[in-house]
């Protein structure tokens, strides 16, 4: 890890008219660090999301990118080209639902190729054998590699969503839920790759979550949203073997022991 | 300045070319517009015209605005003069606009097309017209219109190859054959409209201005004379346009594009010159192909 934070966001607020989206949040994003946003459903944590990954405009607070040039620059000072441009280049976002995030009626080797050709790739054969190369580090078979994601399995397309994202060597990956609607053995499958995958290519994340076992087995730290505002945060064991908030001693507390 | 054209005999009468004189000011600063920004698209208030949409109502609404008493109209479909569609926007020309009309590309000042570019070079002042159903190259990967205007805006083209590589993986090669994009003097995606990809390097460096209407869809889009136009490709599967076994079974003609005529049930057919004038053309000044040379022996 180096000595400077990759993103610094300071005191975002969202609000949708009179109520609360999110209120003050303010933390720093170190390189190769993930960060778990967790709380119940209406806390805020997709807002949050939207608002760091420039979906969302903030209603107030600044948020600060390290570029690869060793500036940082204010999301919301980029023109929209450049910030759309990192979007597909140094970020990553992995939805919840698959579908949001691909292409449903191109190949899968489109999908994972698509970010290259918009940053200039036109060589076909180049393309394909990084295309192919990518799905087998999400465990996808090459002969996969023309069927369209329709044809594939809720964990497959979501493991083809990663890599499409990852293709372009991005270095902060934003993820919503990205175990949501899974079943138990795809999920435990998928949080292997990801957590594999996060250490190998020394990639930053920041994932929302509402399952806490997701926190635990991926993040360093983790944050605790209720009402639009965080309540607490800290390294994920502390927050989860010794939570101080009532409200996430509830929380941990909740979760079915089998 | 076009004139205005007054047929005053007493009794009410269309307006010249059919529009009223402030609809085709409106039309031909769109078209001003279109040609200043070649390749962008400009949205146009386009008008209810007396013929379905998918007729050409596009077309025909940019012919009406630049058309003066002194043109001389050629309108063709799939290459042909004497198709359907070509005849009736020839019509109805010739009723509205009392204006001379050829089946002649040489003599043409203005030719309507849908689907080809003439054989026989174009030269400088002649303007082509073409009848686009979907203006947007983007369409059929990306179907909201705010991201594919934002999409243009930005440049950011990368969806375009998206489709070009399915080509690929699907069929080996680049499979689209018609209404292949190009990319404009260096920035803008456009869509040629259904020509036959056959028909892309002649719009490269074109003498003729290229105008696109698009009548459903209200928008209008140019190519001025002389300006660059290449089609998009890998670098490890360049363009190429489509290339015939044999010559035209009538002219005998070379590098022209062909149609398929079947002429029995018996699994019978010929190939043909799409461009029916050049065609007739060649046959007068004495070229024969295959089939008349075999009719002549008989």
């Amino acid at each position: 890890m180096t000595d400077a934070p990759l993103l610094r966001v300071h005191n975002v607020s969202k609000f949708y008219g009179s109520r609360i989206g999110c209120r003050d949040v303010s933390f720093d994003l170190w390189p190769g660090e993930v960060l778990a946003v967790v709380g119940e459903s209406g806390s805020g944590k997709s807002t949050l999301l939207n608002c760091l990954s420039t979906r969302l405009l903030p209603t107030t607070g600044s948020i600060e990118y390290h570029m690869r040039d060793g500036k940082y620059r204010d999301l919301y000072r980029m023109s929209e080209a450049e910030r759309r441009f990192l979007m597909r280049t140094d970020w990553g976002f992995v939805h919840q639902n698959p579908a949001d995030g691909l292409r449903m009626t191109v190949s899968a080797g489109a999908n994972v190729g698509e970010r290259l050709m918009a940053v200039g790739g036109r060589h076909y054969g180049n393309i394909r054998s990084t295309a192919t190369d990518w799905l087998g580090r999400v465990e996808i078979g090459a002969d996969r590699i023309d069927d369209q994601p329709r044809a594939f399995s809720g964990g497959m397309r979501q493991r083809l969503q990663i890599a499409r994202n990852l293709v372009t060597g991005p270095r902060l990956v934003f993820m919503d839920e990205p175990t949501g609607g899974l079943d138990v053995s795809v999920q435990a499958r998928l949080l292997d790759l990801v957590r594999n995958l996060v250490n190998d290519l020394g990639l930053s994340a920041i994932i929302v979550t509402h399952d806490l076992a997701v926190a635990r087995l991926l993040s360093h730290r983790m944050m605790v949203m209720k009402d639009g505002l965080v309540i607490e945060q800290g390294l994920t064991d502390r927050v989860l073997d010794d939570p101080r908030q009532p409200y996430t001693q509830l929380l941990v507390s909740s979760i079915l022991q089998v | 300045m076009i004139p205005d054209v007054s047929q005053d005999n007493g009794l009410a009468t269309y307006n010249f070319a059919y529009l009223d004189e402030q609809t085709k000011r409106m039309i031909r600063r769109a078209i001003l517009k279109a040609i200043a920004i070649p390749g962008y698209q400009v949205p146009f208030a386009s008008r209810e015209m007396p013929m379905p949409y998918g007729w050409g109502t596009g077309g025909v609404q940019v012919t009406a605005a630049i058309l003066g008493p002194d043109d001389v109209l050629k309108v063709i479909d799939q290459g042909a003069d004497d198709t359907t569609n070509a005849v009736s926007i020839r019509a109805f020309f010739q009723k509205v606009a009392n204006v001379a009309v050829t089946t002649r590309t040489v003599d043409a000042t203005i030719i309507q097309t849908r689907h080809r570019i003439p054989e026989e070079k174009l030269s400088a002042g002649q303007v082509l017209v073409y009848q686009v159903p979907i203006p947007e190259p983007l369409r059929f990967l990306e179907p909201r219109e705010t991201e594919t205007r934002k999409m243009h805006a930005l440049e950011e083209y990368g969806l375009m190859h998206v489709k070009l590589y399915e080509d690929i993986a699907r069929n080996g090669h680049i499979a689209t054959t018609y209404a292949y994009p190009v990319k404009v003097h260096r920035r803008y995606v456009m869509d040629p409209s259904p020509t036959p990809k056959f028909d892309n390097p002649k719009m490269h460096m074109s003498p003729a201005l290229q105008l696109f209407g698009a009548g459903r869809e209200k928008r209008i889009y140019a190519v001025p004379p002389f300006t660059d136009v290449v089609s998009l490709d890998f670098e490890d599967h360049p363009f190429a346009i489509q290339h015939f076994d044999k010559p035209c079974a009538l002219c005998g003609a070379d590098h022209v594009y062909l149609d398929e005529v079947i002429l029995d049930d018996k699994g019978g057919r010929m190939f043909v010159c799409s461009d029916t004038d050049y065609c007739e053309d060649r046959r007068a000044h004495g070229h024969a192909g295959e089939m008349l040379a075999k009719e002549a022996a008989e």
